[in-house]
């Protein structure tokens, strides 16, 4: 068995804004999935809100990854078929709002990353930044406790980069935690602080030098 | 997720691949076709023999010469068949008054001329009572006159055919026909009827049946027609009739009653078998069909695996996953049901255009058997890709793009 993970004591305070990098292989990935309850901890204990999440079964964790965690992905993972509006509604119909709030928030949620006026494109008739906008909206829309972003800006050129780094860092200014996941040392040296990750341990931990 | 948003979503996901979407539908519509064709024919063969046994009338038993085993063995030393006479009719009608119609029928083939326009025609010798006994109305004239059953009269009742054929346009009421060697008086045309059991009604001729056996020096009747007086008599009339016979010759059954009932329930039998298995064979398609919706559905499950590692990270539990998939398998299915059911309608449809006298219609108990057939393949064909999916692992899945 391959160890992605040695020892990572790591507490993130809500609000906070933290990039983790390090080299392929270094174990980032893994804490990630970690943090966004995609995987389970082999030993070890992941509390969430003040709650333990690292045992809970499939079902119960599904729904702490549906209403407390929020994820951005490199290739932002949209539903090539939907529109964004219908693919930010996705959240919300795995959860059950109701259809009249979810036409309210899918419009807020668009409306906050400045995308109103795309609700109705599909992916492919979308840029790439507007694309990771898109996913912004949909990681948010359900109001979770953590946004996960996993290489962010690494498919998209440096302006729309740039323009959603800002984006991030502007929700993260109204109160939500960012946790970025990146090896771009341009884009990690942006957050309040750095995790830096060797061989599945914490090698580094604290503000950007 | 609401069944609403569930199908709303398969259905985005079904209409994104247009093009394999609707081969599979077709696929699985050509095998519902296939039950409901197959299924429709078989009925209707059965349907149409049904109605051909009908048209004898329910209260009908018919009496022939001879002993016909329909089962067992044959026996090594046949008795003597005895004819079956006009007294043995008069004696059934004396003995079983339940027998409430009773008629002779002897059946031979001459030439009927008039003028110098000629035909080979059947000779139906009867009496009067043919005609209540077997429903039948005459166009004009009137029929066999009600004498004795040994008296011989030299008149005829023809056929539609042979009135068109023979006559043309003139009136054949009171005109003089010959048949073979011998001259009868034209009383009666009869109404078309067309084909029953085998025989063409409109190109007979009837003539009283003590002349039809002298004609054709017969001896023996070919059938007795009873009706019985109630449906259910029919038992106690055969066995009434079989009792009579048998002591007027002398203690043997030598003859054989047939009944509706039990030609229908036999003709039903080999049909009903005809009609499964022919639901047999389009059942094979349908599961062919079947397995090309698990096919497409696997595919379409390793197709979208990162889309289903997303639906797993932003909350959609393994149930979820499995629901979103099995509904697109049923979708699938009932929609190429549905194709089906109409494509099997069309073609019921046009069998029965090309043969009016088959009637072609689907049997309701096929429709419903196709609907949920195909409900039920999707359901059985989407269960494994629909787990498949579900039991992804959403990192790996997310992994892949």
């Amino acid at each position: 068995m391959v160890r992605a993970l040695e020892s990572a004591d790591l507490t993130i305070p809500g609000g906070d804004y933290v990039a983790i990098m390090g080299p392929s292989g270094s174990g980032k990935s893994t804490l990630l999935h970690l943090l966004g309850c995609l995987d389970r901890p082999t030993s070890g204990s992941y509390r969430l809100d003040g709650r333990e999440v690292g045992a809970l079964g499939e079902e119960d964790l599904a729904e702490v990854r549906g209403r407390r965690i929020g994820f951005v992905f490199q290739f932002f993972h949209l539903v090539p078929r939907l529109t964004a509006a219908a693919n930010v509604e996705l959240p919300m119909l795995l959860a059950g709002v109701r259809p009249a709030e979810r036409r309210e928030r899918v419009a807020a949620a668009l409306a906050s990353v400045g995308l109103s006026d795309r609700a109705d494109h599909r992916p492919d008739q979308l840029s790439g930044g507007q694309r990771q906008r898109v996913a912004i909206a949909r990681a948010t829309v359900m109001k979770p406790a953590i946004l996960l972003a996993d290489e962010p800006t690494g498919n998209l050129d440096r302006a729309s980069g740039q323009e959603i780094i800002e984006l991030l860092e502007r929700m993260n200014r109204d109160g939500l935690t960012l946790v970025v996941v990146t090896h771009d040392p341009e884009v990690g040296h942006r957050a309040r602080r750095i995790v830096r990750l060797v061989d599945g341990r914490i090698a580094e931990d604290g503000a950007p030098s | 997720m609401g069944l609403y948003e569930q199908v709303r979503f398969a259905f985005c996901a079904v209409s994104g691949h247009r093009l394999r979407s609707l081969l599979t539908l077709l696929g699985f519509g050509i095998g519902v076709a296939a039950v409901v064709l197959l299924t429709a024919l078989g009925e209707g063969a059965r349907a149409y023999v049904t109605s051909e046994f009908m048209s004898l009338g329910s209260n009908l038993l018919i009496v022939l010469p001879g002993r016909i085993e329909t089962s067992g063995a044959a026996p090594l030393i046949g008795g003597n068949t005895r004819d079956l006479t006009l007294a043995d009719m008069e004696s059934v009608r004396r003995q079983v008054p339940r027998a409430r119609h009773l008629a002779p029928l002897s059946v031979g083939a001459a030439q009927a001329a008039f003028g110098d326009r000629r035909r080979q025609v059947t000779i139906l010798g009867t009496t009067s009572e043919y005609l209540t006994l077997r429903h039948m109305t005459l166009t004009s004239g009137e029929f066999l006159p009600a004498l004795d059953a040994d008296r011989e009269a030299q008149v005829a009742v023809i056929g539609e055919t042979i009135r068109k054929e023979l006559f043309g346009a003139e009136n054949p009421l009171g005109r003089s026909m010959r048949v073979g060697e011998w001259r009868v008086r034209v009383i009666g045309v009869l109404e078309p009827k067309g084909m029953t059991l085998g025989m063409n009604m409109d190109e007979v001729v009837f003539v009283p049946v003590a002349s039809a056996m002298r004609i054709f020096n017969q001896s023996s009747l070919f059938r007795i027609l009873i009706e019985a007086a109630a449906h259910a008599d029919i038992e106690d009339v055969r066995r009434d009739v079989l009792k009579t016979l048998a002591t007027r010759h002398d203690g043997e059954e030598d003859v054989t009653i047939l009944t509706q009932d039990s030609m229908l329930a036999s003709f039903n039998r080999i049909l009903g078998a005809l009609t499964l298995s022919l639901a047999g064979i389009a059942a094979v398609s349908l599961s062919v069909a079947g397995i090309g919706i698990m096919n497409v559905m696997l595919v379409s499950v390793s197709e979208r695996t990162s889309e289903i590692g997303l639906l797993k990270a932003i909350g959609a539990p393994p149930r979820a996953i499995q629901r979103v998939f099995l509904v697109e398998a049923i979708l699938l299915s009932l929609a190429g049901g549905i194709l089906g059911l109409a494509a099997g309608y069309l073609g019921a449809g046009v069998l029965g255009h090309a043969f009016p006298s088959l009637p072609a219609r689907p049997p309701v108990w096929a429709v419903m058997a196709a609907i949920a057939v195909s409900f039920g393949a999707g359901v059985a064909f989407g269960v494994m890709p629909a787990r498949r999916a579900a039991r992804l692992d959403p990192v790996t899945a997310l992994a892949r793009h």
